[in-house]
């Protein structure tokens, strides 16, 4: 059938079975807008800033587990997506983006709205692409969603110039993507599998170490069953919130720099460290040489590169995080070794575990007269059984929702971890919101970050939206300035809020619901009567100003040197 | 140590710029680097010469095989391999130089390829160490200008039967 590019591009998202896309139009893109116009299959989120449709869709993408899909006009809408490409870059997040581009003829000309964004995007996506030629258009699209959805996920921009998207291509028939040069390994082998398994027996205080591979590679049924298996204890990073219950008698909770007491000593003092699909970021590892300096090291890792980058690993094993539980599963299944027998050998490990937990729990001081914003999450938990999707800015806010609301299931804690883009969590919500229409999203935010990308109210509420946003407000760059208190003698250097709008009228003036809660009585009546509103509510919980992240591990030093108040 | 690591890539627009860019942005460090089309329509070989300790390599290797572009990377650096670099170097010839100049040309096997009153343009083919010691001896005569091609490098073919 001959179409315009533009229709086939269409055609191409309707292969793909993508449902929603989120953009913002401009002249090179104009023509696509027409065409976006005329159909009805596809529907198009209007965001009021390109990042913001950058998040969303890595939002949707994260909590869907399908391919998110933007689209930006060239020049600077390309630019303004960057920063949501690089963030969904840093945490192997599925997304396609399509940008807008001069005509072919007119590129290298320094036109109008005229940058050079595969340029500039190369080193922050997993692949990219420029369509000079019709012809080109489709078996890009194909292939760019493959590459985004296989082996290690990641963002992938397509340039369209304007003059390719107008000429005239016979829709080609779908065949299989197959590229010479990208072929990731699924598979684990079978001999490094026998290897981990025998040292992971052979251990005495083993850990499981995972990160958020487990949730992309969706392997927490495989991975929670190991575990119960040999009763091994599970600590996650922050990305791997979610890949194992959070409630669990096993969990041990986040570990690293605001990871809890008993994780990072656990990790510390374990003898198998089993890391799976986690890279040993410096904000878990602190100071390397002392992290789990005792440990054989298993790796479990889709991507090489991710192995014996940053510590040196005894088993590296690269493979798909679920392909490879299972054969370790299975492995332990079909061996001689008495599971049950196995797993009472733990038991002064998990003595062991028991007493650093009870030394040091995870906590806070409550106080009657000021909200704490440890309450506020704890409340949130409560109130909507552990159940809600949670999505987060970057900062205080964000550690605590981390440490606190005990995520139970796989695809509910959607949060910046590896570029810690602040502005994130309300187009995430956003983007949440659209691919989990039933459940409830709760944005939990800091006054800092909510505020760079606060013009997305106007999104949630053109889609009629039912996001929540829990306003963790101290009136600070709190994470900022919790480490000038500690480490720079309380110089609180550009931290302070002086202004700051009134964020119960902000809502409102967008046709929201804004609440506002200042003493701690007020906390739970503030988030019953947003969860019963059906629209898009603005809590501003006014907390104690000056309360910090803990525990703490300060920047470069080892694990088991933390702040405990 | 050095490293020489050959690259098959597909010749595709950019191709270039996601090797160089993988070496800037990862704080990896290339010494040279050499890049034509091969046999094969529409694939490129690139040598490239690098340091760094056994882990650096290791993951200058692997990040080069995660571009999607990239069909095969081998460091062929303990292999036993044929290395040659080409170089050009004009040399200072004046009357009582221009002899000399030549012997060594001739004791080289380097070619002269452009003469003047007073210099001679030399070209030398040769391992790193052969091309190291011309310069040693022309640097006393006086050079004047230089160009390399960087190294390429090929694996030697098995000789078992």
């Amino acid at each position: 059938m001959k179409m315009t590019g533009t229709q086939a591009f269409m055609q191409c998202l309707e292969e793909e079975n993508v449902q929603t896309i989120f953009g913002f139009p401009g002249g090179a893109v104009i023509d696509l807008y027409d065409t976006i116009f005329q159909q009805d299959k596809i529907h198009h989120v209007l965001v009021r800033h390109e990042q913001a449709a950058v998040h969303a869709a890595d939002a949707y993408a994260r909590v869907s587990g399908q391919v998110g899909v933007a689209l930006v006009t060239s020049g600077p809408g390309a630019t303004n997506a960057v920063t949501g490409i690089a963030t969904a870059y840093l945490d192997s997040i599925p997304i396609v983006v399509f940008s807008g581009q001069v005509p072919t003829a007119l590129i290298g000309n320094d036109a109008f709205q005229e940058v050079d964004i595969v340029g500039i995007t190369r080193p922050c996506t997993k692949h990219n692409y420029l369509v000079k030629d019709i012809k080109d258009l489709v078996p890009t699209i194909r292939e760019a969603f493959h590459v985004a959805r296989t082996g290690r996920p990641g963002p992938v921009l397509i340039d369209l110039p304007k003059d390719v998207m107008a000429a005239i291509i016979d829709f080609p028939a779908k065949t299989p993507v197959k590229m010479r040069t990208y072929r990731p390994t699924y598979a684990p082998h079978p001999g490094q599998i026998e290897k981990a398994c025998k040292a992971i027996l052979a251990g005495k205080r083993p850990v499981l170490y995972i990160g958020g591979g487990v949730i992309l590679g969706n392997a927490h049924e495989q991975l929670t069953e190991f575990a119960y298996k040999l009763g091994i204890p599970v600590t996650m990073t922050l990305m791997g919130l979610g890949g194992f219950p959070g409630t669990d008698s096993l969990s041990l909770g986040m570990l690293g720099m605001h990871g809890t007491y008993f994780a990072n000593m656990a990790v510390a003092k374990s003898d198998v460290l089993i890391a799976v699909g986690a890279r040993f970021d410096d904000r878990v590892t602190g100071r390397v040489d002392a992290f789990a300096p005792d440990a054989t090291i298993i790796h479990i890792d889709i991507d090489p590169t991710s192995i014996s980058k940053n510590v040196e690993v005894d088993i590296p094993i690269v493979a798909g995080c679920k392909e490879a539980m299972e054969q370790m599963n299975k492995w332990l299944d079909a061996s001689s070794f008495d599971l049950e027998t196995e797993k009472a050998k733990l038991g002064p490990w998990h003595d062991q575990i028991k007493e650093w937990k009870t030394k040091y729990p995870l906590g806070y001081v409550e106080e009657t007269d000021v909200i704490k914003p440890q309450f506020v999450i704890q409340k949130l938990h409560e109130l909507t059984q552990g159940e809600a999707i949670i999505t987060t800015e970057v900062g205080q806010h964000q550690m605590w929702a981390a440490q606190f609301y005990h995520f139970n299931h796989p695809r509910t804690l959607i949060t910046s971890g590896g570029l810690g883009t602040m502005g994130y969590g309300l187009p995430a919500a956003i983007g949440a919101q659209m691919a989990a229409p039933g459940r409830t999203v709760i944005d939990v935010a800091g006054d800092g970050s909510l505020q760079m990308n606060i013009q997305e109210l106007a999104t949630a509420m053109q889609e009629r939206l039912p996001v929540k946003i829990a306003l963790l407000n101290n009136n600070y760059l709190g994470m900022v300035r919790q480490w000038q208190e500690l480490f720079y003698d309380k110089r609180y250097s550009a931290t302070p809020m002086e202004i700051q709008p009134d964020f119960v009228k902000v809502a409102e003036a967008y046709g929201a619901v804004g609440l506002r809660a200042t003493k701690p009585s007020e906390v739970e009546p503030v988030i019953k009567e947003a969860l019963a509103t059906n629209t898009l509510v603005l809590m501003d919980f006014v907390i104690s100003r000056e309360e910090g992240v803990f525990p703490m591990v300060p920047a470069g030093k080892a694990t088991t040197d933390m702040l405990l108040v | 140590m050095k490293h020489t690591i050959s690259v098959l890539l597909q010749n595709k627009p950019g191709v270039l710029s996601r090797v160089t860019g993988l070496f800037s942005g990862r704080g990896f460090n290339i010494e040279s680097l050499s890049v034509a089309e091969v046999l094969e329509p529409g694939v490129s070989c690139l040598t490239l010469v690098t340091s760094g300790d056994d882990g650096i390599v290791e993951q200058i290797t692997k990040q080069l095989h995660k571009l999607i572009d990239v069909i095969k990377v081998t460091d062929i650096t303990e292999t036993d391999n044929v290395e040659r670099e080409m170089v050009l170097i004009r040399v200072k010839a004046e009357a009582t130089t221009r002899a000399e100049v030549l012997r060594i040309a001739d004791i080289f096997r380097a070619r002269v390829v452009d003469v003047s009153p007073r210099s001679y343009a030399l070209e030398i083919t040769g391992t790193r160490a052969k091309i190291k010691a011309v310069c040693e001896l022309l640097k006393p005569i006086g050079i004047q200008e230089m160009v390399r091609t960087g190294i390429i490098a090929m694996t030697r073919a098995s000789k078992k039967l």
